[in-house]
């Protein structure tokens, strides 16, 4: 229990900080949001009297730059936990944060979630395949390969792949997350056009990002394998399926699964680069579009809410992981010097 | 003493008081860091055995000439090198062609490389540094310092590096290199502390370093001359591949357009051009996407394959560690270091 818990409190500080941050970038910062919104609505309206400014950038970033600081600061996070995340000024101004996020939020959880869940899947199941075959041809084949393509950034690998399948062989859509012609909802031709849109970016993730956790894997079984009790096991004559699934495979993957929870803040995060080469209208897109045209509260709002994604993922991903790893809950107190 | 009832005096006591004598040899300063250098040595000489460590050293070496020599051989770009879109590998005076400004990419790629390797620099010593810093404090003090550590690495490391450093680069707008590299790995320590913290945590039972704290050391003094010395290598290894980080997030940020662009030559900054100019869907301008990207790939083969390399020597280490206590163990170390060098 103690460790769920602590837990719990580590999304709480992280959230409570990814919230401070944002507001100390907003308000605080010399040249930052507020002050540049200031200087342009006095720009723009000579006549507005400063009470009226303060009320437009109220409006747009959630606080009131006359009050002090921990007025601001409380009247902020109250507000971007009721979901407030204050007005876009530049992109469309006037429109709720919120309401330009909203249905960017499930495409991206779809193209990444999917993206992240099938990278962990490949990367055991072949981590696993390497270790028995270990030094075969296909050991070093696909550990050489899974290296050079870990040394590939993700947009790279997304440019090469727009050149050869969408532009080269005219296979995939390269842009977009579904064709106009098709209607939405339970349809076969819908689900499958958007499946088409969502593969070069999937695979992007997938391939550049698979070849660690991989190797990750096979060093891991490898150790575990040379184990004394996988020998006792065998001992025992237990059937080898029960070994290689409650015994090597739970051994090995305790390591790459802490790899897995730490990648899935990094890819949320690549969001970003990713939607806006494939112009898939996810969160990371409407993030970029702001950061791009400097639209501040849009941006915070988005970072916010990749972020609050992130911390909910991590969170769940450590919940389960104590479900596989029963030490993870006694945790370890070590001696203090 | 008692062995020799002749050298005892009268009164019970040895005619030689042994504490006062000194020993002859005494380890000077100098003393040390020549075996300190020859230690090292070794160690380079056991990572240059690995073909892994050659090739990527090799590399680096190649990168830091281009943009040190390179930079003074090639004359930097300007409009006026060749016509719009000279095919490479034509003959030309430009023997990688030119981009849309008639610019030859060639010499953009050379002039990129000083600033690169200063973000790489930087943003690597930054991140390994406050990750050293953390990592051990954390690992070595233990209790509250390290609860409170570690939460605060586990928050870092949960928070989107890369938004983040958008939407600080947004506001801020940096141009130097090394601000810029400091910029992009603003919570990549987070991971490689948490890493050394877990290093450490065997680290400190080991008996010299209990011995240590027995004669009374101060923790700093353990944590810089026992701990430090021994995490060297998974440093090395970290700084390696957080420069890898830098220039991932750097080019990236470049290539977004995301940094404010310099008069300065940048390998982000030429894939934006090609991409915006189309060459994604041109085959015939593919090449000015090529070759940036071909140089960004190449310098992180070679980061990764020096680290594998590195890697190598600390495992080693711990294979030699191993065998030392029992015999089994080590035949099975042994067995997957000898595939993992295939």
């Amino acid at each position: 229990m103690n460790y769920f818990i602590k837990r719990l409190g580590r999304s709480g500080i992280t959230l409570f900080l990814v919230v401070a941050i944002t507001f100390v970038l907003t308000r605080l910062m010399p040249g930052g949001p507020v002050a540049t919104m200031r200087a342009r609505l006095r720009r723009q309206n000579p006549t507005m009297t400063t009470e009226q400014i303060n009320q437009q950038v109220q409006a747009a970033v959630g606080v009131r730059p006359d009050s002090p600081l921990y007025v601001q600061f409380y009247n902020y996070v109250t507000g971007v936990f009721q979901g407030d995340f204050g007005e876009s000024i530049v992109l469309s101004p006037g429109t709720p944060v919120m309401d330009m996020y909203v249905n960017a939020i499930p495409w991206t959880l779809f193209v990444l979630g999917m993206a992240t869940v099938i990278t962990f899947a490949i990367s055991v199941t072949l981590g696993a395949l390497l270790a028995y075959k270990e030094g075969s041809k296909i050991d070093v084949g696909l550990s050489s390969v899974s290296i050079i393509l870990n040394s590939i950034p993700y947009y790279v690998a997304a440019i090469v792949l727009i050149g050869v399948f969408a532009t080269w062989l005219d296979l995939l859509p390269f842009q977009g997350n579904r064709s106009l012609e098709t209607t939405p909802g339970f349809n076969v031709p819908f689900m499958i056009d958007v499946l088409r849109h969502a593969i070069l970016p999937m695979i992007s993730v997938i391939i550049t990002g698979f070849g660690a956790q991989m190797l990750g894997m096979r060093s891991n079984s490898i150790r575990v394998l040379g184990e004394d009790y996988i020998r006792v096991a065998r001992l025992r004559m237990l059937p080898t399926n029960r070994i290689a699934t409650r015994y090597v495979a739970r051994n090995a993957i305790l390591p790459i699964y802490t790899g897995f929870i730490i990648s899935i803040g990094f890819i949320l995060g690549g969001s970003v680069i990713l939607e806006e080469i494939f112009r898939y209208p996810g969160v990371g897109r409407q993030f970029f579009a702001a950061a791009s045209q400097r639209d501040y509260p849009v941006m915070m709002g988005g970072f916010l809410l990749i972020s609050f994604a992130v911390v909910i993922a991590v969170f769940i991903a450590d919940l389960t992981y104590g479900l596989i790893d029963p030490r993870a809950s006694t945790g370890d107190d070590n001696e203090a010097y | 003493m008692t062995g020799d009832p002749n050298a005892t005096r009268t009164d019970g006591g040895t005619p030689e008081i042994p504490l006062t004598s000194v020993s002859a040899e005494s380890v000077t300063r100098r003393d040390r860091l020549k075996d300190s250098l020859a230690n090292h040595w070794e160690t380079f000489l056991l990572a240059w055995s690995d073909w892994r460590f050659k090739v990527g050293l090799l590399i680096m070496v190649g990168y830091v000439l281009l943009g040190t020599l390179g930079v003074y051989l090639v004359d930097e770009p300007s409009f006026y090198d060749g016509g719009k879109w000279d095919q490479p590998f034509q003959g030309g005076e430009n023997l990688l062609g030119t981009n849309q400004h008639g610019e030859s990419i060639l010499g953009s790629l050379i002039h990129s490389t000083p600033d690169m390797l200063l973000m790489l620099l930087s943003g690597a010593v930054f991140a390994t540094g406050v990750a050293a810093l953390i990592g051990i404090l954390a690992g070595y003090k233990g209790g509250r310092v390290d609860s409170v550590l570690t939460t605060l690495t586990d928050t870092a490391m949960m928070i989107p590096g890369l938004p983040l450093i958008i939407l600080i680069a947004a506001i801020w707008n940096p141009t130097n290199p090394i601000v810029v590299g400091i910029l992009v790995s603003i919570n990549a320590w987070a991971g490689v502390a948490r890493s050394l913290r877990s290093q450490v945590l065997t680290i400190r039972e080991e008996s010299y370093v209990e011995a240590s704290r027995i004669m009374g050391s101060g923790s700093l003094s353990i944590m810089r001359r026992d701990i430090t010395p021994q995490l060297l290598p998974l440093i090395l290894i970290n700084f390696v591949m957080s420069g890898r980080g830098v220039i991932f997030n750097s080019v990236a940020l470049y290539f977004l357009g995301i940094l404010p662009i310099t008069q300065a030559q940048n390998w982000g900054v030429m894939l934006n051009e090609a991409y915006t100019a189309g060459a994604v869907t041109s085959p015939e301008l593919f090449y000015t996407l090529f070759f940036p990207l071909v140089t960004i790939v190449l310098l992180s083969w070679s980061l990764i394959m020096l680290s594998q390399g590195l890697d190598r020597v600390v495992n080693v280490r711990a294979r030699a560690r191993h065998e030392g206590t029992t015999r089994e163990g080590g035949q099975v170390g042994e067995a997957g270091d000898a595939t993992e060098g295939g």
